[in-house]
């Protein structure tokens, strides 16, 4: 097929547009876009008066690929979505599949889910704050903040032996139990995150320079927010209290106390101190988990579910047969669509899996936060300075492997 | 309490719903393709959807109607979720835009033409989004295999 007739081509030259603004590339190779996207910009002198986002230089096929493997062969693919909070999306999937099957985990593995989604969450806040601060030229905060990550990437490394890949939950359990010093590990991991973060807190909160670079730039309110649909820290610093761990808890968050944190600005400070708070509310969850978290099992018992355990495999034909099976033919839920909603790290990360009773989806879609945010970039930075889209899109996090899969 | 929003919707557009179910707790009504931005704008206006959650097509080759346009919506005030679907055909498909009900749609809909080839019409700037101008094809269709070369693009000035 060959191209739609609105495929316009736009004529972007460097060159003075005839009204004598500018047009101008930001990106695709720009030092403070990380992730690769580009932003055709049109300035009048240092206001942004147009923008045009790009993207798609990530594309990588996932929902694609994920049509042609089994349900258990997709987990490694989601690690690579949003790569900062890899176990966010293990865990997202995982439920999705399940839910898919209608099967529950013990629950041991959902509270160890919910420690490592938060522990994959303040990951991903810390490298947001980090980037973002090292963008605004306060790089020492950078290398606090990814002190901090480097501790609980060892952590998360520990449990599941990959830092940034993990591939730690599969469809009704877990690879494996925690490591039996877990929770003392942790602590330790936490001492070493509180520091760092009080240090930035004290570097960034009250920095003069730091709160005039973000205060009042990158606005956006709360109407255009939810028409934009935005989610996660974005739409909760316009002072909407959307949070899928509370509005809708799965796995077991409705059995911690932790707040959610608005701000009421919408702008990049208040997205800031959202995402500040955040952390310190998910260093709760998981304080809060390890204490309660119970002894059992981590897998689903069922054969067709999960692979049995090796000494069954090779002492008897029943579990020989279930390894085979799972190993060749996958799980297979029965015919159906659902709809699985987890927060990630920049917002609702939802999973939307149509079964066609075989072991591979039928299709699979992935709902990824930043794409709505990135679609909705343009109108933060439009009327602002040129160099406030740095801030803006800093505190967007766009990550590109979720944005273009 | 599940199935008051299916009746509400059903009870509304007796002529345009075609179906609606409840499949692990996930509702959906699906209702002709004319009958979407319809729907949509009344979930919007009267039951209090605001947010457009996910907007995509799934691709059900040899059927026909080929696709299915799937639209998840979330009502923050009440804290439900509603699936919206309706069927599009395989030959030409085109579908009315849902941009003017929610911005937030720009860029669901580009990927979706740009992945299923699915035109939307009254939308602003219907380009493709992750694929590159000059790409063949669109490659979430059934038809489309998986390892297909594409052709060399030509060097743009």
């Amino acid at each position: 097929m060959t191209n739609p007739p609105t495929d316009q081509q736009k004529n972007w030259t460097l060159e003075k547009l005839e009204d004598g603004r500018m047009a101008l590339n930001m990106g695709p190779s720009h030092p403070a876009m990380h992730g690769i996207v580009r932003i055709l910009l049109t300035v009048d002198g240092e206001r942004v008066s147009d923008a045009d986002i790009e993207i798609g230089y990530l594309h990588r096929g996932f929902e694609k690929t994920c049509e042609t493997v089994t349900y258990n062969q997709c987990i490694p693919y989601t690690d690579r979505l949003n790569y900062v909070s890899p176990f966010i999306n293990n865990a997202g999937f995982a439920l999705a599949v399940e839910k898919l099957m209608g099967i529950e985990t013990p629950a041991r593995c959902q509270y160890i889910r919910v420690i490592m989604s938060e522990i994959s969450r303040i990951t991903d806040h810390l490298t947001c704050i980090g980037a973002n601060a090292m963008e605004l030229s306060a790089f020492t905060v950078y290398f606090y903040l990814i002190n901090a990550r480097e501790a609980l990437y060892r952590l998360g490394d520990s449990a599941a032996g990959g830092r940034v890949t993990p591939a730690y939950a599969r469809v009704g359990g877990l690879t494996r139990d925690l490591p039996p010093d877990f929770k003392r590990d942790t602590a330790e991991a936490f001492k070493i995150l509180k520091k760092n973060l009080d240090d930035a807190d004290k570097l960034l909160t009250r920095n003069r320079i730091f709160y005039d670079r973000l205060r009042g730039t990158g606005h956006i309110s709360k109407e255009d927010a939810v028409a934009l649909s935005f989610t996660g820290p974005a739409l909760r610093s316009t002072g909407v209290p959307y949070d899928v761990r509370k509005a809708s808890p799965y796995l077991v968050y409705d059995r911690f106390d932790f707040e959610v944190p608005v701000g009421s600005e919408g702008d990049n400070y208040d997205r800031y101190l959202v995402r500040m708070e955040e952390i310190r509310q998910s260093v709760r969850i998981v304080e809060q988990a390890l204490a309660q978290l119970p002894d059992g099992p981590v897998n689903h018992p069922g054969y067709d579910v999960i692979l049995p355990p090796k000494a069954e495999v090779y002492g008897g034909i029943e579990a020989l047969m279930a390894h085979f099976k799972l190993t060749f033919e996958g799980v297979k839920p029965p015919k159906g669509e659902i709809y699985q909603a987890v927060e990630g790290g920049n917002g609702e990360l939802g999973f939307y899996i149509v079964s066609d009773g075989t072991g591979n989806p039928w299709r699979l879609r992935v709902r990824p936060p930043c794409f709505s945010l990135t679609g909705g970039l343009a109108n933060m930075i439009k009327g602002g300075y040129l160099a406030d889209i740095v801030a803006t899109f800093g505190q967007i996090n766009m990550i590109g492997g979720e944005l273009e899969r | 309490m599940t199935s008051y929003l299916l009746e509400t919707v059903k009870s509304k557009f007796p002529q345009h719903v075609l179906e609606t179910h409840a499949f692990r707790g996930d509702e959906t009504v699906m209702v002709k393709k004319e009958a979407l931005p319809e729907v949509a704008a009344f979930l919007r206006d009267s039951l209090g959807f605001d947010f457009l959650m996910d907007l995509t097509a799934v691709d059900y080759l040899p059927r026909e109607p080929r696709f299915e346009l799937v639209c998840h919506f979330y009502s923050s005030r009440h804290n439900y979720r509603l699936r919206l679907k309706c069927p599009v055909e395989g030959n030409a498909p085109s579908v009315a835009s849902l941009t003017p009900l929610w911005a937030g749609a720009n860029w669901f809909e580009r990927e979706v033409w740009d992945m299923f080839g699915i035109k939307f019409e009254g939308h602003p700037d219907l380009r493709r989004i992750l694929m590159y101008d000059g790409f063949e094809g669109h490659p979430l269709r059934k038809d489309y295999p998986l390892k297909k070369r594409q052709p060399r693009i030509q060097h743009r000035d």
